[in-house]
């Protein structure tokens, strides 16, 4: 659905995107993640038609973002990471707006409005003057103007960010709502374990060049080159850590109570080889699952700070 | 029709038109501008007709004339301040970018914002309709040059409005902007006159020894910049071709109708200042010219091979 082909993007001398190729399936949800100024939103930007690159090209829907932008507009729904709204326009009226601004026939609007309101849980607010709106009523204001068209793409620039953790959630159930309804998203957030949850594929990007893609069970094996094991055992944890951290491929290992933490730098079939050898010596395993790893670990190992 | 309801049924129009009416501001406007222009044409009505208790029907074309200016100068005065801010606005409230991910194309945004000033402006014109009639009731003004006082209105809203549309699309700042298109705005009423003026001394001045009739055909061409005195025109033609030792002289001895040339350098400077406000607008702008366009597109073809 969405593809960058070398993308990079230059003000003055200062490098925003340095040669960004990227691959989004259709019905992906990708979390874009990495530190203030490293080159999410104006990626974006150049997605949503607003910016135009300096080299390379970007398509969406297999439309050129600089060619047909039209075409492209047809089909992304923006959000950007601070908008405003039109204070003196009630909810109904700012959605209509923007269904007029999207060829929508006006017969149609009354029921895509209240439908669109319903989704963001803003049916008690319709006739509401926007700027009576709290911030986060707004935002959902502002993702219901995103879908006014049903668009196949959104791109979502930090949609959660200046919300209390009541607006979030909300937000969250509704981007899952949305996710559920076949939708490509393209989001960015710096609250990772929330795209964690969320994302499908996850992509970091710091300094203007996408340092790691991946789908988000697998990214922190990616940025750290080993995986994390957990093995719970009913007792003899102690046993269990002379049995295995020795091993080939095992990079790190820890106690907790009764619990085997392994860091395993190896492949499959000498992880199940660890499995099987706790189970042949009799220790008494409970679980042993591969950990999708802390997102906030794998985004300061990956950025250092240079962001900041 | 199809097509008329498309355009009457703009959402940018429809918007700008219910903002409009729900702000005070316009109705303040409204007010304002009717007591400046109705207090100050019965004023001189008043001081027309001396002590005398009735009106002197003959005294109407300056009458006419005074209503005239004013309007002119009020239309000067209100349309930067409706335009300038109507790009740089949308910047500053955060609404623009995502209005330019709409289906509106930025002409459309840039000539439905104008539009609406225009509308705007229409309606406060109309509402100074009855000091015309109060005119008209007693002659010396014919309903041809009503009409073609109300196209130099015309001209001049979309001159003015479109120096405050440009303003606002090339400066960021709304302050900045009205700032800029006020000071055009104020050198186009008052700037070109004053030139005009200058010029007229230095002919003067480099003609103190010529004795035969001489018309000073190059004070025209800059007196013509004058939305005032083209308008003045029309009642007196030596307002734009003063002359030295000669009789007055009529309006067919204007090197080009004054109209004309009015249109001439106005309409082209209003299309241009709204395809260059149109351009600014563009979050991707493509090349002018062929040559240039087409030596993109070759070094996007090579890339995507």
């Amino acid at each position: 659905m969405i593809r960058i082909v070398n993308l990079t993007k230059r003000y003055g001398k200062f490098l925003a995107v340095n040669h960004l190729n990227m691959h989004i399936p259709a019905g992906t949800v990708f979390g874009f993640v990495g530190p203030n100024g490293a080159g999410k939103s104006t990626t974006m930007s150049v997605l949503a038609t607003l910016l135009q690159p300096t080299d390379g090209q970007a398509y969406v829907g297999g439309f050129n973002v600089v060619e047909e932008p039209a075409k492209v507009r047809e089909l992304i729904g923006y959000m950007p990471d601070f908008f405003g709204v039109y204070d003196n326009l009630t909810a109904v009226e700012y959605l209509d707006f923007y269904a007029g601004a999207y060829n929508i026939p006006k017969e149609k609007r009354p029921a895509l409005i209240q439908d669109l309101l319903e989704l963001v849980n803003l049916s008690g607010k319709a006739n509401a003057y926007v700027d009576t709106l709290s911030r986060g009523m707004k935002q959902r204001l502002g993702l219901a103007r995103c879908l006014v068209h049903d668009p196949q793409v959104l791109i979502l620039d930090e949609p959660a960010s200046g919300l209390d953790p009541r607006a979030r959630i909300e937000m969250k159930d509704i981007l899952k709502e949305l996710k559920r309804m076949g939708k490509t998203i393209i989001i960015s957030s710096h609250i990772l374990p929330e795209l964690a949850e969320m994302c499908d594929l996850i992509g970091i990007i710091e300094q203007g060049e996408l340092i790691a893609l991946a789908p988000v069970d697998q990214i922190h094996e990616q940025v750290a080159g080993h995986r994390v094991l957990r093995i719970r055992l009913t007792d003899r944890a102690e046993e269990a850590y002379a049995q295995l951290h020795y091993l080939e491929g095992v990079v790190h290992a820890e106690v907790d109570g009764n619990t085997l933490l392994i860091k395993y730098a190896g492949d499959d079939h000498g992880q199940t080889e660890l499995l099987a050898r706790l189970v042949k010596n009799g220790l008494p395993v409970l679980s042993f699952a591969e950990e999708a790893g802390n997102l906030e670990e794998v985004f300061l190992t990956v950025t250092k700070g240079v962001g900041s | 029709m199809q097509k008329l309801t498309n355009l009457l049924m703009n959402p940018i129009l429809v918007k700008e038109f219910r903002g409009r009416m729900r702000s005070w501001k316009s109705i303040l406007i409204l007010v304002l501008y009717l007591l400046i222009i109705a207090g100050m044409t019965l004023a001189f009505i008043y001081m027309q007709g001396g002590n005398s208790r009735y009106m002197n029907p003959g005294r109407s074309r300056e009458i006419f004339m005074v209503l005239c200016v004013l309007q002119l100068g009020l239309i000067g005065l209100v349309t930067p301040g409706l335009t300038a801010g109507v790009v740089s606005g949308e910047r500053e409230r955060q609404t623009l970018n995502i209005l330019l991910t709409t289906q509106l194309s930025p002409t459309k945004i840039i000539l439905s914002k104008l539009t609406s000033a225009l509308a705007f402006i229409g309606l406060l014109v109309t509402t100074t309709l009855p000091l015309y009639a109060l005119i008209l009731l007693y002659g010396g003004v014919g309903p041809g040059q009503m009409l073609a006082v109300f196209g130099y209105y015309l001209i001049a809203v979309l001159l003015f409005g479109s120096i405050g549309i440009f303003c606002s699309s090339w400066f960021k700042r709304t302050g900045v902007s009205t700032v800029i298109a006020y000071g055009i705005t104020v050198f186009i009423l008052g700037g070109t006159g004053a030139a005009a003026l200058m010029l007229q001394e230095w002919l003067r001045y480099v003609n103190r020894m010529v004795t035969t009739p001489v018309e000073f055909t190059e004070f025209f061409y800059v007196a013509g910049l004058n939305p005032v005195a083209q308008m003045l025109s029309m009642f007196s033609p030596d307002i734009l071709l003063p002359v030295m030792n000669t009789a007055h002289v009529g309006a067919e001895g204007f090197p080009l109708p004054a109209w004309l040339y009015y249109l001439l350098v106005y309409v082209p400077l209003i299309a241009l200042l709204l395809f260059l406000s149109v351009r600014l607008l563009s979050p991707v702008k493509r090349p002018l010219f062929t040559r240039k366009a087409r030596k993109i597109q070759e070094t996007q073809e090579v890339s995507s091979k």
